[in-house]
């Protein structure tokens, strides 16, 4: 076929040709394989230490290990929040893929509302993809079992038992306690940018009111971690290491669940809040705003069905009454204005004034009414408080102008936050002139001097500044900021057992108000002790029996809610237009262990309704003091 | 070298290049080790390989019998008849993964592509052979185009990294038959354009987006850059002595992709190090070596170029698999000869080696 074949072929110049070439093509071999070896040197050898990590990072995950929230008990050591293992089924969204197509097939296996599986598929929205999530919290055992069995049919979903919080004493203790709840898209942002995320990886709930959220840093505890070995699929092969998580600070209260439980009983049909402080202190011995609420419906999300009867609820059992209640004082003031009156030279322990009745400033037509129309006679400083003489102090408070009864009053803390250890506080108001320029562009007037003179008008308190006050009343200038815990257990390290106990020091914040005429606090008190036990006393009828001495003071205030806003309803308007019944008071009356306030919405009168409250639970307090004190011998 | 008969052993008469084998039978074994480890120590697939290898050794020895005249009276039979099937497999081809590459006869399917892999070689060695060497200009562009023919047909199903084997084998036999350096130097010249050309008409987006993610397989770690970046964490974890066989955690735990078949020198790489690759590579080295000592003794011109166009085509397996795996080229499919799980590719290198030792062992005395 090939024409050319005849010439003559030079075979050996050929063959050397072909050797020559075959030489370079073996050249080029050797000099690909030195490119070849040289990267892979690079890889293996310079870059080997960064590879080596990667390979790491590859296939060990660290997992965390949420740590066991801290306990809370009472003061004798009662459990009051406690953890509690319960079943609930996780999702991991990026694992178990499309939401709807899983979704379908799981509702053939565990009953899941629609509202259930609207509110997860928001969730997934909201949530970090790789973190599981909840989608059904308190599986019973049957649903376990069921759901075990098709486990396979849905990757990414599984049963973890986890510890949920659990509050046994439900609605008694919910405002002092709050409550914990899923953490949630503002919180998450928070832990973010306190730097805390890394704290909270395995953590679901958060401590969203009261106690719980005062002392969430310290009940959380610190997270542990698992580090485990992953295939490329995420699947966990085997644990490598694992590093323990420190359980949360055990909480231990100043609350006596007792008393708690009494004060609950006290309050039962009513609108109103009690609040018993510990006199040396200022620790909490009894706090309690009614109607109350089951805390355990937020641990695990409350559903709307028994979410919305609460927020619609015209007793408005979501409002912390003892600390965000505010209400006119009314005549628990007069001890305050009385002392005022003392310390600032207006009166003197002699000075009496006569009461016909009714009261008018000089040169002004109205009549300020005592509340009894009759009026009181000849009165002095004591029987002004024992009889809660209103003319003395429409007098008195006319006599010293606004501006110095808003400041001695601010001493006492009035219009300020107690800055007890819970978050939900309001500072209520104490009116002065400035005041009222912020609040209404209006100048103060004398008549509104007046009402503040029997602690109504714009002065508004809450039942917590109320016991506050009275408690530095009791102790004669000395300051105890009022406070929920007692001490803290501090767990260092799991296994160590190192625990170290942080008891709570007392208040340096506060100097003690010292008065120019030291005498003057005994005069006070023992007006207060005259209201109690005296022969014309406001409270005398309640304190009657009685196995000690205390002190106390009743008020009346006129016609006002905690919510403004309430609906009008002709039916309950009349009910809820009564007056307010305020007490504060104090046992026993040499050295004051404690000091309770008590304030009862449209309770009519102070010491028909409010005085009983205090009087039930100071014996009952001392009635527990006994028997500790029997049981110690 | 002497072509003395006398001391012919029985497997020379066997058509049997020794070193050649040898160097053979110690790469599958190590294959066969990594491939233990790479599949997850999965017999199943272990025994798979090793009938796969016996036969390609069967067929290989068969090959070994055919004197190279044969081959060479065939060579424009078989080189047409490939032509054909390439056509076929456009116009009638079997879709797998994406790519016609398949012809389904009915009882087999056949990539013609693989029967290419040698038709090339013998096609071009045989036109070269027919003219005085250096080629001519003329001859050289005529070997071009019988190049072009069937790497155009094949990178059109598109088989990227089939069709640069083909290429290279091409360029290979026209490069050892003495096409002129200025000639190489114009072509090496002319790449720049050619690859755009390449880009432009011939790639498809996943080939392009392949070079890309080579280019900077960081900028889609979770993309198409997972792969690459997977083999080189396993390359490079390997250190220099490699975290030990059935002991690499990219491999065990499955991040490397195609751990047993493209990317098995990741496998390797990661549990014996730089010291297993330095093993690895001089046997690579050794049977191109020998490879070429048989061209270079080869009896006719055709034998030449035929054995040296297959022994560098074998060397651009490996070459372009490490350098792929290691991060050098864009990933393109193409195994690791004899190590890599799958088979027909290494039928089809068995076969090249059949044809080696046939050139290697049939010799005619008067010559």
């Amino acid at each position: 076929m090939p024409y050319t074949q005849i010439t003559i072929r030079d075979h050996s110049s050929e063959s050397n040709l072909f050797a020559r070439r075959a030489f370079v093509a073996f050249l080029f071999v050797i000099i690909l394989l030195v490119v070849l070896l040289s990267n892979l040197y690079h890889l293996q050898v310079e870059r080997h230490e960064t590879y080596k990590t990667r390979s790491n990072d590859n296939r060990i995950s660290v997992r965390p290990i949420a740590p066991n929230r801290g306990l809370i008990f009472d003061r004798n050591g009662k459990l009051l929040a406690e953890n509690r293992p319960t079943y609930s089924l996780e999702v991991v969204p990026e694992e178990a893929g499309k939401v709807d197509k899983w979704l379908k097939q799981l509702v053939g296996v565990i009953e899941l509302s629609e509202e259930q599986q609207k509110d997860f598929v928001k969730n997934v929205r909201r949530q970090r993809r790789f973190k599981s999530l909840v989608l059904k919290n308190n599986l019973t055992e049957e649903e376990v079992a069921k759901f075990a069995v098709q486990q396979h049919n849905f990757p990414g979903l599984s049963i973890e038992a986890r510890l949920t919080r659990f509050y046994p004493y439900s609605e008694a203790l919910t405002h002092a306690l709050g409550y914990v709840g899923k953490i949630n898209k503002k919180e998450l942002q928070t832990i973010d940018a306190e730097g805390h995320s890394a704290n909270y990886a395995g953590s679901y709930d958060i401590g969203k009111q009261g106690i719980e959220r005062f002392y969430e840093n310290q009940l959380h505890g610190l997270v542990g971690y698992r580090e485990v070995e992953i295939n490329s699929r995420g699947r966990i092969l085997r644990t490598l290491k694992i590093e323990p998580p420190t359980p949360g600070n055990d909480l231990t209260l100043t609350l006596d669940i007792d008393l708690q439980k009494t004060a609950q009983k006290t309050l039962e049909g009513t609108r109103g809040a009690v609040v018993a402080m510990d006199a040396s202190d200022g620790g909490i011995l009894a706090f309690y705003s009614n109607p109350s609420y089951d805390p355990n419906l937020f641990v695990h999300g409350i559903s709307s069905k028994d979410y919305r009867p609460l927020i619609n609820s015209l007793d408005r059992p979501l409002i912390n009454r003892v600390t965000q209640g505010r209400y006119p004082p009314a005549s628990t003031a007069k001890p305050f204005m009385a002392l005022f009156g003392l310390e600032a030279g207006i009166v003197t322990e002699h000075t009496k004034i006569r009461d016909p009745g009714f009261y008018r400033i000089p040169k002004v037509k109205r009549k300020y009414r005592d509340w009894k129309p009759s009026g009181h006679g000849h009165v002095d400083v004591y029987a002004s408080i024992e009889q809660s003489c209103d003319i003395y102090y429409y007098d008195l408070s006319y006599r010293a102008g606004i501006d110095k009864i808003s400041n001695f009053m601010a001493r006492f803390g009035f219009g300020e936050k107690t800055g007890v250890d819970i978050f939900e506080e309001a500072s209520a108001i104490l009116p002065s002139r400035g005041w009222k320029r912020a609040q209404y562009n209006q100048p103060w007037y004398a008549g509104d001097t007046i009402s503040v003179g029997i602690g109504q008008g714009y002065w508004t308190a809450t039942p917590l500044q109320l016991a506050f006050a009275t408690t530095t009343l009791a102790n004669k200038g000395i300051i105890k900021t009022p406070h929920f815990v007692k001490q803290q257990l501090v767990r260092q390290q799991q296994g160590l057992q190192s625990e170290n106990t942080i008891m709570v020091t007392e208040d340096q914040d506060h100097p003690p108000i010292i008065l120019e005429h030291a005498d003057s606090w005994d005069i006070i008190l023992e007006g207060m002790r005259r209201t109690n036990h005296g022969k014309r006393g406001t409270a005398r009828g309640i304190f009657r029996g009685a196995k000690y001495q205390s002190g106390g003071k009743t008020g009346t205030a006129q016609r006002v809610n905690v919510a403004a806003d309430v609906k009008y309803d002709a039916q309950k308007i009349s009910k809820r237009n009564l007056p307010n019944a305020m007490y504060i008071g104090f046992a026993p009356f040499d050295k004051p262990e404690i000091v309770v306030a008590v304030a009862i919405e449209n309770g009519e009168h102070g010491s028909s309704a409010a005085a009983p409250v205090a009087r039930t639970i100071i014996d009952q307090y001392f009635a527990s003091q006994n028997k500790l004190a029997a049981n110690a011998k | 070298m002497p072509n003395n008969p006398p001391k012919q052993s029985l497997l020379f008469r066997l058509h049997i290049d020794v070193p050649l084998l040898i160097g053979l039978l110690a790469l599958m074994l190590l294959g066969l080790a990594v491939l233990y480890s790479a599949s997850g120590e999965n017999h199943n697939q272990v025994v798979r390989q090793l009938v796969r290898l016996g036969v390609a050794c069967g067929a290989m020895f068969v090959f070994a019998q055919i004197p190279p005249m044969v081959y060479r009276r065939w060579t424009v039979v078989v080189f047409v008849f490939g032509i054909i099937l390439l056509i076929a497999v456009l116009l009638f081809g079997h879709v797998g993964k994406g790519a016609q590459r398949w012809l389904d006869l009915g009882v087999i399917k056949f990539q013609p592509s693989e029967l290419m892999k040698l038709a090339v070689p013998m096609m071009m060695s045989w036109y070269l052979s027919q003219y005085h060497l250096p080629s001519k200009l003329k001859h050289v562009v005529i070997g071009f185009i019988l190049v072009a023919i069937p790497t155009l047909l094949i990178a059109k199903q598109p088989d990227l990294g089939t069709s640069l084997l083909i290429a290279s084998s091409g360029f290979f036999a026209l490069f050892l038959s003495g096409m002129s350096w200025g000639l190489l130097l114009f072509l090496a010249a002319l790449a720049p354009v050619a690859l755009y050309v390449l880009w432009t008409f011939f790639m498809h987006s996943y080939q392009k987006q392949r070079v890309l993610t080579f280019l900077d397989p960081e900028t889609d770690p979770l993309g198409s850059g997972y792969h690459i970046i997977q083999s080189k964490i396993a390359i490079g974890s390997g250190g220099l002595e490699g975290k030990g066989w059935l002991k690499g955690t990219q491999s065990q735990l499955e991040f490397i992709p195609e751990r047993h078949t493209d990317f098995i020198f990741s496998v390797f790489s990661e549990e014996f190090g730089l010291f297993g690759i330095i093993v690895l590579l001089t046997i690579y080295l050794f049977i191109v070596a020998r490879g070429l000592y048989i061209s270079v003794h080869a009896q006719d011109t055709f034998g030449k170029l035929l054995a040296g166009s297959i022994t560098m085509t074998f060397f651009v397996y490996v070459f372009v698999n490490i350098g792929m795996v290691s991060g050098l080229l864009p990933v393109v499919g193409v195994p690791l000869p004899l190590v890599s799980y799958g088979g027909t590719s290494m039928v089809t290198l068995m076969l090249g080696f059949g044809v080696l030792m046939s050139i290697s062992t049939h010799r005619r005395l008067l010559a």
